[in-house]
């Protein structure tokens, strides 16, 4: 009969091969063109090897002489105090607004009109390179630009942005702001739109007031994507190059206040073509960003590793019970 | 002992050359430059033998493109095809000895074949910039002696007189320089456009290279420069503009408060002449901006400014025809005659420029002026034995780490230190 055949159909049929196989591609690729690179950074970050106008000096095995130097003589510790500040001048006002914008968006009660068409705008500047938002902002605010022009003829005191630190600094950090707070924007709002309204409506049956609502209710459920745009926003901010390279003109000025770590790195790897150098401040780099990713990823999941962990433990004391 | 090797392995290298030199010549020959002025000039006055076609690789020297795309291209001579070997490429002043003191660059009288006599009328300076040991290894068909460049309605307006004669009394040394400075300056007009200006009179006079030994100089001219300009800056002498900024350019328009600039023949004709016009789509001609109100100098002290050198390339396969067109191009009086007249290059031929100076040469740029007198003497004077090949690295840091000096942002000490580290960053090399 038929009927017999049955069980046979079901003898399980793996597919997991074809999931290794769809897979090869991206290893390989990953492999050519991150590890293998990673690796040789490691390795050449131990080397004394650069050029000499057209000579070639090295590969010589130097030990940890790069790192020495890089700390002794090019004041390492300045240029990643400029990162960050200029990452966290740019960071903060950006996920505060993006919270604000994100909540308004997504409130039932707002009901904002023309959301579509804010969400465009606010993401707009995203799609313009950085290099050439940054020559914008460089003819925008030169001495000579329509910045100055304007505010002298409503009577201001013309400024000079671009030969003082706290006005280089504000521009950066400003262009960084411009570019990326739509972006957080919209996966602020998607994280939000993911969370119960049962929650919302609750907290308001509770007589809680917005404030409540959203420092209670909105932030600790939305934490995940929280973490997880900090984490992307730093690795982001320590890789700053773009937008500070052009608008001072590849030299970090004034006083070199500007000068972000990758520039540091351009300029290594510039003329000289510094393998050894270049090498040792990425792998300083790679480890930096390693060590400040899981310390953010540490510090926001604790409550919910507390949480796992009480879970766990409530389940195992019922199964002693 | 070390140069006796030397010697042994370039003559070594240059065996193959040689002999590839008698043999028959590639189809192609490979040219690198930066830009169209070799060859506008090229294409105008010299004519291809049949059966080789030119291959201009231009790449722009912004953010040292320029360079890299020439070293790699140099690095890989030795394994790249015949055809596709550089035969020909082009340095500036700021760079040229990175490359003539290398086994990349032929010597254009051993190697290349022209006489002493085909190279004897050019400026000494530009033959001593290309001379490493006995070796002369680049030549080029032009001399930028520099001068002062000054708007004639200024001139009557402050001085009293728009004549270049009489304008040379009020500049012709720093003090008077800053003397009618401050005159500009009480007529509401700046001596000069901004702070790096003036740098390239201090620096082509400097008392010693930029570096010795791996060491980078603080040379007591620079030191007179950073001086003086803070000085200006501070008096409001000059715009504050950065040197090839939009207020610096703006500095030479129909509104430009601007008195005067320093610079070349070449400045005048790329830089200066496109400045001053208000609409830039119109005849260059009087009533166009401020279009030949300005006049020529000789300023207060002799320099020179940039020049464009071209380089036989170790293992080329046309030698016979690089010869021709370095003959042509830069020795030949009658080509460079044309250049002067087509192009207003200011050639690299003592003759030549000495008879034109007393021809009847007109510039209508400069109001109907013959400068080329005028340059004449300075161009003579340039020395140029204090060339390094990090002169464009040191040039580029120093103006940009001063400017903080000049704004009041940092104090001397920390400009210098900031300069120090800028160069060195680039140079692993070098210290202070």
């Amino acid at each position: 009969m038929q009927h017999n055949e049955i069980p046979a159909r079901h003898k399980s049929v793996s597919y997991a091969k074809w999931g290794y196989i769809f897979l090869i591609p991206f290893f390989l690729s990953f492999c050519i063109f991150t590890i293998i690179p990673l690796g040789r950074t490691f390795y050449y970050s131990t080397f004394e090897y650069f050029r000499s106008g057209l000579k070639t000096i090295g590969p010589t095995p130097v030990g940890l002489r790069n790192f020495v130097e890089i700390f002794s003589k090019a004041d390492l510790g300045k240029y990643l105090w400029n990162t960050l500040w200029l990452w966290l001048l740019g960071f903060i006002p950006q996920i505060i607004v993006s919270l604000v914008l994100a909540v308004w968006f997504t409130d039932t009660r707002l009901h904002l009109r023309g959301q579509g068409f804010f969400k465009t705008v606010i993401y707009m500047p995203n799609l313009i390179m950085a290099s050439a938002f940054s020559m914008l902002f460089f003819a925008l605010f030169s001495d000579g630009g329509p910045i100055n022009s304007a505010m002298e003829m409503l009577r201001m005191q013309p400024y000079s942005f671009l030969r003082n630190v706290a006005g280089t600094r504000g521009l950066i950090a400003l262009m960084n702001f411009l570019m990326w707070f739509g972006n957080t924007t919209i996966v602020l709002m998607a994280a939000i739109m993911g969370i119960d309204t049962n929650l919302f409506e609750a907290a308001e049956i509770d007589g809680t007031n917005a404030w409540t609502t959203f420092w209670h209710v909105t932030i600790p459920l939305i934490k995940p994507v929280l973490s997880y745009t900090l984490i992307t926003s730093m690795i982001g901010g320590l890789q700053m190059f773009d937008v500070p390279q052009i608008l001072t003109n590849g030299n970090g000025n004034p006083n070199r206040s500007c000068m972000t770590i990758i520039m540091l790195l351009n300029n290594y790897m510039g003329k000289s073509k510094n393998y050894g150098y270049g090498g040792a401040l990425s792998v300083i780099l790679f480890v930096i960003t390693s060590v400040l990713g899981l310390l953010v990823y540490y510090v926001l999941n604790t409550d919910e590793r507390e949480e796992r962990k009480l879970e766990k433990r409530s389940r195992m004391g019922g199964v002693q019970l | 002992m070390k140069k006796i090797i030397a010697l042994l392995l370039a003559a070594v290298l240059m065996l193959p050359v040689c002999a590839l030199g008698a043999e028959a010549e590639g189809s192609v020959l490979n040219i690198y430059c930066w830009n169209e002025e070799f060859k506008t000039r090229f294409e105008a006055f010299y004519t291809m033998p049949e059966g080789v076609e030119v291959n201009w690789v231009i790449t722009p020297s912004t953010d040292n493109a320029y360079q890299n795309a020439l070293d790699e291209a140099l690095l890989n001579q030795e394994d790249a095809a015949a055809d596709s070997r550089i035969d020909l490429f082009l340095v500036e002043a700021d760079y040229a000895v990175k490359y003539s003191d290398s086994d990349f660059t032929l010597d254009v009288i051993g190697d290349v074949g022209l006489s002493a006599e085909d190279v004897a009328d050019m400026y000494p300076y530009t033959k001593a910039i290309m001379t490493v040991g006995d070796a002369l290894k680049g030549v080029s068909w032009q001399a930028c002696p520099g001068g002062f460049i000054y708007r004639r309605t200024y001139a009557k307006e402050v001085l009293g007189t728009d004549d270049p004669a009489a304008v040379q009394q009020f500049v012709s040394d720093w003090d008077k320089f800053g003397e009618t400075a401050s005159k500009m300056k009480n007529a509401g007009y700046f001596m000069l456009s901004g702070f790096d200006d003036a740098y390239r009179c201090f620096s082509d006079n400097m008392s010693a290279p930029w570096v010795v030994d791996g060491m980078i100089q603080k040379d007591p001219v620079i030191e007179q420069w950073i001086a003086m300009t803070k000085e200006y800056t501070d008096l409001g002498y000059n715009n504050k503009a950065n040197l090839w900024s939009a207020e610096s350019s703006a500095g030479a328009g129909a509104d430009g408060k601007v008195f005067g600039y320093f610079g070349p023949a070449w400045f005048i004709d790329f830089s200066l002449a496109k400045w001053t016009l208000a609409d830039s789509t119109a005849e260059p001609a009087v009533g166009n901006g401020s279009w030949g109100d300005w006049a020529f100098c000789q300023g207060p002290q002799g320099f020179s400014w940039g020049g464009t050198w071209i380089c036989a390339a170790a293992g080329t396969d046309n030698l016979s025809l690089v010869k021709d067109i370095m003959y042509k191009m830069t020795c030949d009086r009658e080509t460079l005659a044309k250049i002067v007249e087509e192009y207003g290059d200011f050639t690299n031929s003592v003759e030549t420029m000495t008879q034109m100076a007393s021809g009847d040469y007109r510039n209508e740029f400069l109001g109907g002026q013959n400068h080329l007198a005028l340059f004449l003497e300075n161009a003579q004077n340039i020395v140029r034995a204090m060339s390094t090949a990090y002169d464009q690295t040191c040039t580029e840091k120093l103006m940009a780490a001063m400017v903080d000096y000049f704004n009041g942002v940092v104090d001397l000490d920390t400009a210098w230190d900031n300069f120090f580290t800028a160069v060195e960053e680039v140079h692993p090399e070098l210290s202070h």
